[in-house]
């Protein structure tokens, strides 16, 4: 192609144009302030009744402050919020994940709100901890969720067990485990990750990494006894991961009776009404470890963008759904648990078979927040599958390793 | 240009090319300004990026972005953590997709190809377009099917139990092909690493996983591919096959003597597609897999989308998307230089020479066809006149 010096120009000309025009939408937004400018809320839903309920609540919420707001389901959270914040036009309240946190609170996409709540009090702590990231609350917690023992009542009885058995110590859950184990049912059917076998880990006194997330504890001896307990019941064939009996997950293979029991969190009853309603179960709390009542849990928090143009109806949105009747509103729709403590005993009265998940708040321990840990509890989850044949002190040495490279 | 003298004539003529010139670009001019916005710009600002330490919030080129160098390909290549390791493994992934897929996918097209051509195959049109289904099915529904397909229960496996052998659990076995089950490699193996990956587990062969994706990929693009090699064997002129058939050249002599050596050009871009496809999988990850199990069907591709996506480490991602682009042009130049025209060695040019001067004095009849199979051998389309 003969590139001649007129064409070169208008070339040159065009990209320089086209450049400067993505550097200024890019860099738009978030300085000026507008009290009455619409919302735009991005969630991720787990269904239809999750949806609707967080679009009724919002609406109430337009009504009286006068905000026009609009809820969108994203396909894709992490990739929406992603697009959104590169492009300088984020939603201006989403749902946001604990191991998210690090990486939006460091680069200032979130507006640090969490001081200028008025329930900050009424909080978990422990939910605060997840969301606190230089001693600062970014967000409030949404809801949450805990891991405990669900129990199939009918396969129960079949094995000659009574409520006598609930087992309350690693070697009656072994116990247990053993004499629910016949034919093509295992005793314990759990997926193969972290975020199942880490309730094994604090029942010992362990964790990957401290509660502030600022410390890498995952070659600890605790951890070490907690994935020898699992190997152990896992070589006897009493355990087995949800994958290797060809289940997607605990609740899959609880509900085709694959596992007479499964670590899981309060999400799992709908999944059960819905696919499996002749099952019958019932929530039991996991027993107690060598350092006694141990679990984990999870949670997301209503992050606010730092270029959001409307920071203080967003807030008071965010104010407004983190109240007590929002809360309990969104705990009937779609099962979670409020993460307020004022709520909790309407709550356990409204779902007395649920009330072990909530009672673990307590004593639960959350999931690692420092920026980068997603791919480090990922790459423990890949050697934690193949645990039946590995060495525990090998896989938690590497992932101590990995945790000790993002705190430097 | 600088000689005063000959400026008259000269603008002269110039003035009717500016003109023609000017049109020329203002008809480029759509497709220049699409090209350049959707391809040009991102690729270089994905090029700034991944030596930039933008963190995804903001414009990339905002002065509060810095230029630091190759840290970013230094994470992934070198530094000896676990972006690197998964660097690694995505790569070893990928190679052995690319590694089986590539030649299978070849062969399966260039046969199905073969078949649906014969003149008195009943039903040619059918066959065609069965074979050319799957390409037009969307990947995403595929990938779908397969995991039905190759569940622990599913089909695959009913079919294996006919044969009294039990299925493997495809999609949640991460076990790779060529350890034949074993768990621990010899020390030697176990111990050295590429890229943060031992070579027991390079050598260790795609896990049954990646075999259930590479077989999906055999399946959908093999027909892709057979059309590709119908149209060439269509153009085949058949004058040249009988020729070969009255100089007493048994069937396979005529496919690997006469037939293949026309199907070169389609061979290169087949191959072509084929690896640069390959390398970028991608769809049936994200909807399928997501890595699992175990990150053995993690691919540089996903790695980098996930990088970027989740953990906005933006700028390793688009290193991680411009190494692949390395690859992906070291490969296609190999397979060029593999595929290209030699000159034909001094022995056998002997030896052809040798045939023709014993064919003459034998039968001088039989003359004339065999310079025809020589020059279909040596004088074929080059692939250089095909992609230019």
């Amino acid at each position: 192609m003969r590139f001649t010096k007129a064409g070169a120009v208008v070339l040159a000309a065009g990209l320089a144009v086209s450049l400067t025009a993505c550097g200024s939408g890019f860099s738009s937004g978030g300085s000026t302030q507008d009290n009455k400018k619409p919302l735009s809320i991005l969630i991720g839903s787990s269904g239809d009744a999750e949806t609707a309920s967080v679009k009724a609540e919002v609406a109430a919420w337009s009504k009286t402050s006068g905000i026009k707001a609009t809820v969108t389901v994203a396909s894709d959270l992490n990739q929406q919020l992603a697009q959104g914040f590169s492009a300088g036009k984020p939603a201006d309240v989403f749902y946001l994940s604990t191991d998210q946190l690090a990486g939006y609170a460091s680069n200032g996409s979130l507006y640090e709100y969490g001081d200028k709540l008025t329930n900050k009090s009424d909080f978990y702590p422990s939910l605060v901890k997840s969301f606190t990231y230089d001693n600062k609350l970014v967000c409030a917690p949404k809801d949450f969720s805990t891991l405990q023992l669900i129990i199939n009542t009918e396969l129960w009885k079949q094995a000659g067990l009574t409520d006598s058995d609930i087992p309350t110590t690693w070697d009656q859950l072994t116990d247990v485990a053993k004499k629910l184990t016949t034919g093509s049912q295992t005793g314990l059917v759990i997926g193969g990750e972290y975020a199942r076998i880490g309730a094994f880990m604090t029942q010992a006194g362990g964790n990957l990494m401290n509660a502030d997330s600022t410390k890498a504890t995952a070659d600890s001896d605790a951890n070490v006894k907690a994935l020898d307990y699992v190997k152990q019941n896992l070589a006897a064939g009493d355990f087995k991961f949800a994958a290797d009996v060809g289940a997607g997950w605990g609740g899959e293979a609880f509900g085709k009776q694959l596992g007479a029991m499964t670590i899981e969190g309060n999400w799992i009853t709908g999944s059960q009404t819905a696919d499996y309603p002749s099952v019958k179960y019932k929530v039991v709390p996991l027993p107690k470890g060598p350092a006694g009542a141990g679990t984990l849990q999870f949670t997301n928090c209503w992050g606010i963008a730092a270029d959001s143009a409307n920071k203080a109806g967003a807030l008071s949105l965010v104010q407004q759904l983190t109240t007590k009747s929002d809360q309990l509103a969104f705990a009937k729709a779609f099962g979670v648990m409020p993460s307020i403590q004022s709520a909790a005993s309407e709550w356990k009265k409204e779902f007395p078979a649920l009330v072990p998940f909530l009672d673990a708040a307590a004593y639960a321990k959350g999931v690692p927040t420092a920026k980068g840990s997603a791919d480090v509890v990922t790459d423990f989850n890949s050697q934690v599958a193949k645990l039946s044949t590995g060495d525990p002190k090998t896989i938690l040495s590497s992932t101590q390793t990995n945790l000790d490279a993002l705190l430097k | 240009m600088t000689a005063t003298t000959a400026r008259l004539p000269r603008r002269r003529g110039a003035s009717i090319r500016r003109g023609q010139a000017v049109s020329g670009w203002l008809f480029t001019a759509p497709v220049l300004i699409l090209l350049g916005l959707f391809l040009l710009i991102p690729v270089l600002m994905a090029a700034w990026v991944s030596v930039s330490d933008w963190t995804g919030r903001g414009s990339p080129l905002s002065p509060d972005v810095h230029f630091i160098g190759a840290a970013n390909y230094g994470q992934v290549l070198w530094a000896g953590g676990l972006s690197e390791r998964d660097f690694g493994t995505a790569l070893k992934n990928n190679f052995w997709y690319v590694i089986l897929v590539v030649p299978i996918q070849t062969i399966v097209a260039l046969a199905l190809a073969l078949a649906v051509n014969r003149r008195m195959l009943r039903g040619r049109g059918f066959f065609r377009t069965a074979y050319y289904f799957p390409s037009v099915t969307s990947s995403v529904a595929i990938t779908v099917l397969w995991l039905f397909l190759f569940s622990t229960t599913g089909a695959v496996n009913a079919v294996i139990a006919w044969f009294g052998v039990k299925g493997p659990n495809w999609f949640n076995e991460p076990a790779g092909i060529f350890h034949f089950g074993a768990v621990n490699g010899p020390v030697a193996l176990e111990s050295n690493t590429l890229l943060g990956v031992s070579w027991w587990d390079w050598l260790g062969g795609p896990s049954v996983a990646m075999t259930a994706f590479i077989i999906l990929a055999v399946f959908t693009t093999g027909g892709t591919f057979m059309l590709l090699f119908l149209a060439a064997l269509q153009n085949i002129s058949a004058d040249v096959e009988e020729a070969a058939m009255v100089d007493g050249a048994n069937a396979a002599q005529r496919f690997f003597r006469v037939t293949l050596p026309q199907l070169r050009p389609t061979l290169f871009t087949v191959i072509t597609l084929g690896l640069i496809g390959c390398w970028q999988v991608f769809d049936q990850i994200y909807t399928g897999t997501r890595g699992n199990p175990s990150k053995t069907t993690l691919t540089p591709a996903y790695l980098s989308y996930t990088a970027a996506f989740n953990n906005q480490q933006w700028g390793q991602g688009a290193a991680i998307a411009f190494i692949l682009f390395v690859i992906i042009i070291i490969f296609t130049l190999i397979q060029r230089w593999v595929l290209s025209e030699k000159a034909v060695s001094k022995r056998r040019m002997g030896w052809i020479t040798r045939a023709e001067r014993s064919s003459t004095a034998q039968s001088p009849k039989a003359t004339g066809h065999v310079a025809i199979v020589g020059a279909s051998r040596n004088g074929s389309g080059s692939p250089e006149e095909d992609d230019s």
